[in-house]
């Protein structure tokens, strides 16, 4: 199994100023550059520190918030592109329906897989709904814009033999002609996180790896299995490198030491949905009918921030998530290293097996000392004893 | 409900009473609650409101993107149906078709109503012309939509899944049609001289959405424009006020209507 360190950067100084939205409207006064050049700095370093523990990088971006002040993804990877040696490099990922410039996204993309002489494996997101205001992008058509701007930086990207023109729906080009081409043939590794079994099937049939995230017990077999399904309808060849799972980490010396360290990081799912309402659902993002049931329930704007569901059924508003419910959701791995492990591979067996870890080792307000100690512990005493695992 | 056809294109529709003919075109939320005034108006005319492509239970053809395709189509349906004469009504997002419609066909359109429209950009790059209903608030949407929100937003948690799903299509066409440039068409502006039909701008004296001042500028834009203003109505008079709003449209096409 490969594991993935991944930090959204949160820029958490500001937390204590916020209440109703912790995104899209908070002014960045909050911000202070000095605070925030500290935090770039800290998070870039822990991540060098993988290179060196030989567990892997992901980053990720989202806009105008302060749980994550990772805005341009890419940025980081640039950065780690030059400073790691051995690890490989995800993005998970580039708002491709977002960003109004495909080519711009295979020219960054490709450069990093050059520099990093072929360690990059490149994300393409759909973007959470609440990106949709900083971006300016329109709801309802963002997943035809999605589709074509893949279909294009994937065709960019491959082809070597001087501009072709484009000219769809949504981009148009009379040349494109991207350079550098990438060290990887025909292109990095795609991935995107999906969050339902339509998404997860709509992966499958291209082949790409799915990033699936904060799904936990309940919610996760299904997109698996719509995967898996999906794949063999399409004569794909059907392995566990294409099935990534994300979970918070906290590694101890004791079960205390470790859930405590799970605990901080959860500050993570306990602020990354704190939303004004009204940009939680554009129009148009969801299907009709799924926003017609969440008009009816909601009885206006018609969106309820998710709920999580923990194993017996039980659903719990992120905001007052406790370590042991996260645990018992599948939404965390903490404890001992033994914990840890056992936690996991009962996930493991229960969703049908996943190749990929996206650990979430930072998170929250969780010290760069206590950071690294959990780092560290995991690759001495959880990382060895996976290695059976997603083969 | 019933359909219209227009050439290959199927449109839901309100079509009721006899007379000369006046096209209704609906804003991007709230279209059952025009009904009271459609009927109204039906009294002494034939009125059709058809619900636009990819609203309610009417199909959006993959080609239709911009506010343009809706002035085409229904400027098609006036070539086969509508005569010389036809009032053409637009509420809000309705009346930015209307006025779209009016700029390509000058001649086809006999009266032109514009109430509380949208479609236009009067301020500056940095002035918010028309609010900005994604990024407002629920309360405040439609506290600045209604003078009497509690009176006519619907119980959403009572509506059928048919109903609730004809709402959020609404919104969600609305979105599609006029997302960026927000609710407006740049070059618009520039063409309203064509505009040879006289024209009745109407406009919500307590319009949260789109302020009075805006369509002051447009009554003045227009060649035969006139301003009125109707008091106790925000977004949509002709909801809130339907009785004036309807006897002001009779008051100002009347003389056509009789001959």
């Amino acid at each position: 199994m490969k594991v993935w360190h991944f930090s959204e950067m949160a820029y958490h100084p500001a937390w204590p100023s916020l209440s109703d939205s912790y995104r899209v409207v908070v002014p960045s006064r909050l911000f202070d550059p000095k605070l925030g050049a500290d935090l770039y700095h800290r998070y870039l370093d822990e991540w060098v520190l993988c290179d060196e523990l030989g567990v892997n990088i992901m980053t990720n971006e989202h806009h105008a918030t302060a749980t994550c002040a990772d805005s341009v993804c890419t940025i980081p990877m640039a950065i780690l592109a030059r400073e790691t040696k051995q690890v490989r490099l995800l993005a998970l990922g580039m708002p491709i329906g977002n960003r109004n410039d495909p080519i711009r996204v295979a020219e960054e993309y490709s450069m990093l897989d050059v520099i990093s002489r072929g360690r990059i494996e490149m994300g393409f997101v759909k973007g959470v709904p609440f990106e949709i205001s900083p971006a300016n992008t329109n709801p309802a058509d963002l997943v035809g814009r999605f589709w074509e701007a893949h279909d294009l930086i994937l065709k960019a990207m491959s082809s070597h033999d001087g501009p072709f023109s484009w000219e769809g729906t949504h981009f148009h080009y009379r040349s494109v002609n991207v350079w550098p081409r990438p060290w990887q043939e025909p292109h990095p590794p795609v991935w995107m996180p999906v969050g339902s079994a339509g998404s997860a099937a709509e992966a499958a049939e291209r082949g790409m790896t799915i990033g699936v995230l904060n799904t936990g017990w309940v919610r996760t077999p299904p997109i698996f299995a719509a995967y898996r399904k999906r794949a063999a309808e399409a004569g794909r060849p059907m392995s566990l490198d294409r099935l990534a799972y994300m979970a918070l980490i906290g590694v101890g010396r004791t079960r205390e030491e470790g859930r405590g360290r799970a605990d901080q990081i959860l500050d993570y799912s306990r602020t990354s949905g704190i939303v004004a309402p009204q940009f939680m659902n554009p129009p148009g993002y969801a299907s009709a009918a799924q926003s017609a049931q969440a008009l009816k329930a909601g009885g206006g704007a018609g969106f309820r921030a998710g709920r999580i569901q923990t194993r017996d059924g039980r659903a719990i508003n992120p905001r007052e998530l406790s370590v042991e419910d996260a645990i018992d959701a599948g939404l965390s791995f903490a404890g001992t290293p033994d914990d840890v492990c056992d936690q996991l591979r009962a996930f493991y067996d229960h969703v049908g097996g996943f190749g990929h870890l996206l650990m979430m080792g930072q998170g929250g307000l969780i010290s760069h000392e206590e950071t690294v100690a959990n780092l560290r512990l995991f690759s001495e005493a959880v990382l060895p004893r996976l290695t059976d695992l997603g083969r | 409900m019933t359909r219209i056809e227009i050439g290959e294109h199927s449109l839901e529709a309100f079509e009721a009473g006899d007379g000369p003919p006046l096209l209704f075109l609906h804003g991007g939320d709230y279209v059952a609650q025009n009904r009271p005034f459609l009927e109204r108006l039906a009294r002494r005319r034939r009125v059709v409101a058809p619900r636009h492509p990819g609203f309610g239970r009417s199909e959006r053809p993959d080609g239709y993107r911009t506010v343009h395709d809706l002035a085409y189509l229904y400027l098609d349906w006036l070539d086969r149906e509508g005569g010389e004469n036809t009032t053409v009504v637009g509420s809000s997002f309705g009346g930015w078709i209307a006025l779209e419609m009016a700029v390509r066909d000058p001649a086809r359109i006999g009266r032109l109503v514009l109430i509380d429209s949208l479609g236009l950009k009067f301020g500056g790059r940095e002035e918010r012309d028309i609010a900005d209903i994604y990024a407002l608030p629920e309360e405040e949407l439609r506290r600045r939509t209604f003078v009497e929100p509690e009176r006519w937003v619907p119980d959403y948690t009572a509506l059928s899944d048919e109903a609730a799903t004809a709402i959020v299509r609404d919104r969600e066409a609305t979105a599609l049609y006029g997302w960026r440039p927000y609710m407006h068409d740049p070059g618009l502006r520039q063409w309203l001289h064509r505009v040879r039909a006289p024209a009745l701008v109407l406009w919500g004296e307590a319009d949260g959405i789109v302020g009075l001042d805006y369509g002051r500028k447009l009554a003045t834009a227009l060649p035969q424009g006139r301003f009125v203003a109707i008091a106790r109505a925000g977004h949509y008079p002709q909801i809130e006020r339907p009785e004036e709003v309807a006897a002001a449209i009779e008051d100002f096409a009347g003389a056509e209507a009789g001959r």
